[in-house]
């Protein structure tokens, strides 16, 4: 028990460099944004005196260092400024609307794994059939579909052909009123509130574009359960165990499967970065309200303030569950801790 | 000398032989790389003549035959503005194939130089690179490129070094590793004692040995860089319309698909598809030829 816990102070530690290099490049970046934000503040009609002087009040006329840790303290503070568009701050902004981000991710891994792993396993365990092509064939197009392409194809057969879909315009259709706000996840508020109505209504509109993200994360986990099962089911102590007369059924998922399990949890965490970047382009396919749109949004006007914690959200957020993952793998493997 | 003479040529024949051999055997063996070598011509060949070649002049707009179906004429259909969708999809290759290969040769260059020194020397060179990276790939890479494209300006050029600058950890690290398990190995040691220079050793002997595994990386990247690429330009990032490019039509497209004119978006869309689909079975082929134990 003490390695495991060491082991897991040892990776959060690791985490603490690549969070502050993340600190660093988000504030480069967004300081590079063309525009004067300034200049901004301070409306069409403002002289070169009222510029200057809201420079001075952004702290924008100090050197590129002072402005750093400036920035850094407003971040300890949890202050990530204001949005110029909205008028609203930024973290506000993104509070609201990282839920919806994050239930369209959620729904899309879970659905992807739902599909993905039950193929690789079978893929793996009758390799040279007709399921193993599907699954190589499924990986291969899988991998070569730009999303934001897929989105618009699902939505005219979807909506424009079939008519099964909704209109692809955000969470919840307009005859519905959205479900009180507990976690931002409508599918939950609305089954909490017990609104059966306004939650098929929320899983209607989130049908495609999960089903969309869900199609591009499907490859690499396919491909990396098949990998990982394969090479458990040749290994040693599968033979072992097969000759000692143990049943298929066992052998495969008490065994096989839960050491296949590992790789393929850590490939989750990559396939999670894919997903967050991807999340972009499919919210501006079905004008979700998530924090993708927003970044987009912001990024046409310059609205450094918003694209700065958008990046950094992502960043942040996507270093928080490799973490977890790697914590969650330590957990797992039952190598580690028996020395 | 007469014998010289003649059995010379001769060994140099059966070696173009054997070379050739294998190829011909690998193609045989494996036609859907040959189908994917096929389909890399077909493109490159709409890169270089494309422009050329299509039946109408890719900017040119007609109101008259605006959002017209595919027809004998307009063989894609044509645009809200009239333009001829087949001959942007055609001309477009250009654009999104010189981004793309723009791009991956920039990574490799540099992800090879950043990746042999922090593998040969090692040491605080190696810790220091490897944070860096580390710091990248901290980055939902999609979103990163999408800071760098409006950090920079929003051209052409800063989408290239945008989707370099993502794509540089994964050949630094695979020359890093592919350097380091040879650096102490025998023939580099012999080498060095012959009196070469480090730089020399690393650049002629060393790193040549990671060039296989870079291959499949290049060919698989290719096809990633133009998802990149036109994904940029797809939320409205880099090329500006009415440059004709891939992403930047499906964008344009898919405001029409919920009116049922669906050729706009369809066609830049699958042919965007089909180069992708180009570059990832080449890489899974070239993977097979080059590491066949690595096939998935």
């Amino acid at each position: 028990m003490a390695t495991r816990s060491k082991m897991i102070l040892g990776r959060v530690a690791q985490a603490i460099p690549v969070v502050m290099g993340v600190v660093v490049i988000s504030f480069l970046l967004t300081r590079a944004l063309p525009g004067d934000p300034a200049a901004y503040f301070a409306g069409p009609a403002a002289d070169e005196a009222s510029i200057a002087e809201i420079r001075e009040t952004l702290g924008l006329d100090k050197p590129l260092f002072q402005q750093f840790f400036y920035y850094v303290g407003d971040l300890i503070r949890g202050e990530l400024g204001t949005s110029l568009t909205t008028g609203q701050a930024v973290l506000t902004d993104l509070g609201a609307r990282l839920p919806a981000s994050l239930e369209l991710t959620l729904v899309a891994l879970l659905l992807s794994c739902a599909i993905a792993i039950p193929l690789g396993v079978l893929a793996a365990t009758r390799p040279g059939t007709w399921v193993d092509h599907l699954c190589r064939v499924l990986v291969t197009a899988g991998v070569s579909m730009p999303t934001f392409f897929t989105g618009i194809l699902l939505i005219y057969i979807f909506y424009y052909l079939a008519g099964l879909a909704p209109s692809p315009l955000g969470r919840l259709d307009f005859i519905y009123l959205s479900p009180p706000h507990v976690t931002g996840f409508y599918l939950i508020d609305a089954a909490l509130a017990g609104d059966w109505e306004t939650w098929l209504g929320a899983l209607k509109q989130l049908i495609l574009p999960a089903t969309t993200l869900a199609l591009f994360t499907l490859a690499p986990i396919a491909r990396m359960t098949r990998a990982a099962m394969l090479s458990a089911l040749s290994s040693d102590f599968i033979r072992t165990a097969r000759a000692a007369g143990l049943s298929d059924r066992k052998v495969l998922f008490g065994y096989a499967f839960r050491n296949a399990l590992l790789p393929v949890v850590t490939t989750l965490g990559m396939v999670f970065s894919f997903t967050l970047g991807a999340n972009v382009l499919v919210e501006k396919v079905f004008a979700w309200p998530g924090i993708g749109s927003y970044a987009v949004e912001a990024l046409v006007v310059s609205d450094y303030a918003a694209v700065q914690g958008f990046v950094l959200a992502m960043a942040l957020l996507f270093v928080a569950l490799n973490l977890v993952i790697d914590i969650a793998y330590a957990l797992i493997d039952p190598r580690i801790g028996l020395n | 000398m007469a014998d010289m003479t003649a059995s010379t040529p001769d060994t140099t024949r059966r070696k173009g032989d054997t070379t050739l051999g294998h190829i011909v055997y690998v193609l045989r063996d494996n036609p859907v790389t040959m189908l994917a070598f096929a389909m890399l011509a077909f493109f490159l060949g709409c890169a270089f003549f494309g422009p050329a070649l299509v039946p109408y002049d890719p900017l040119a707009t007609n109101a008259a035959r605006a959002l017209e179906a595919p027809s004998w004429d307009h063989w894609f259909g044509t645009d809200n503005l009239g333009r001829d969708v087949f001959s942007r999809v055609i001309v477009a290759t250009r654009l999104d194939l010189t981004i793309s290969v723009a791009a991956v040769a920039l990574s490799f260059v540099i992800g090879s130089i950043l990746g042999s020194i922090a593998g040969y020397w090692g040491g605080w060179l190696d810790a220091v690179l490897n944070r860096c990276l580390d710091t990248i790939m901290a980055f939902p890479l999609f979103v990163l490129a999408m800071g760098v494209v409006a950090a920079l300006g929003n051209t052409v050029e800063n989408i290239i070094y945008a989707t370099a600058i993502i794509n540089i950890p994964f050949y630094a690290r695979l020359v890093r590793a592919e350097v380091n398990i040879r650096r102490h190995s025998g023939f580099a040691q012999a080498a060095k004692l012959a009196g070469n220079s480090d730089l020399r050793v690393l650049a002629v002997h060393i790193f040549p040995n990671s060039l296989p595994p870079m291959m499949v990386q290049v060919s698989l990247n290719l096809g990633w860089a133009i998802l990149n690429a036109a994904g940029l330009s797809f939320i409205g990032l880099g090329v500006a319309p009415p440059t004709p490019e891939w992403g930047i039509m499906v964008a344009e497209g898919a405001n029409f698909i919920v009116s049922g004119e669906w050729w706009l978006a369809v066609f830049p869309g699958l042919w965007l598809m089909l180069a992708v689909f180009t570059f990832n079975l080449l890489g899974d082929g070239l993977r097979d030829i080059v590491d066949p134990r690595k096939r998935t």
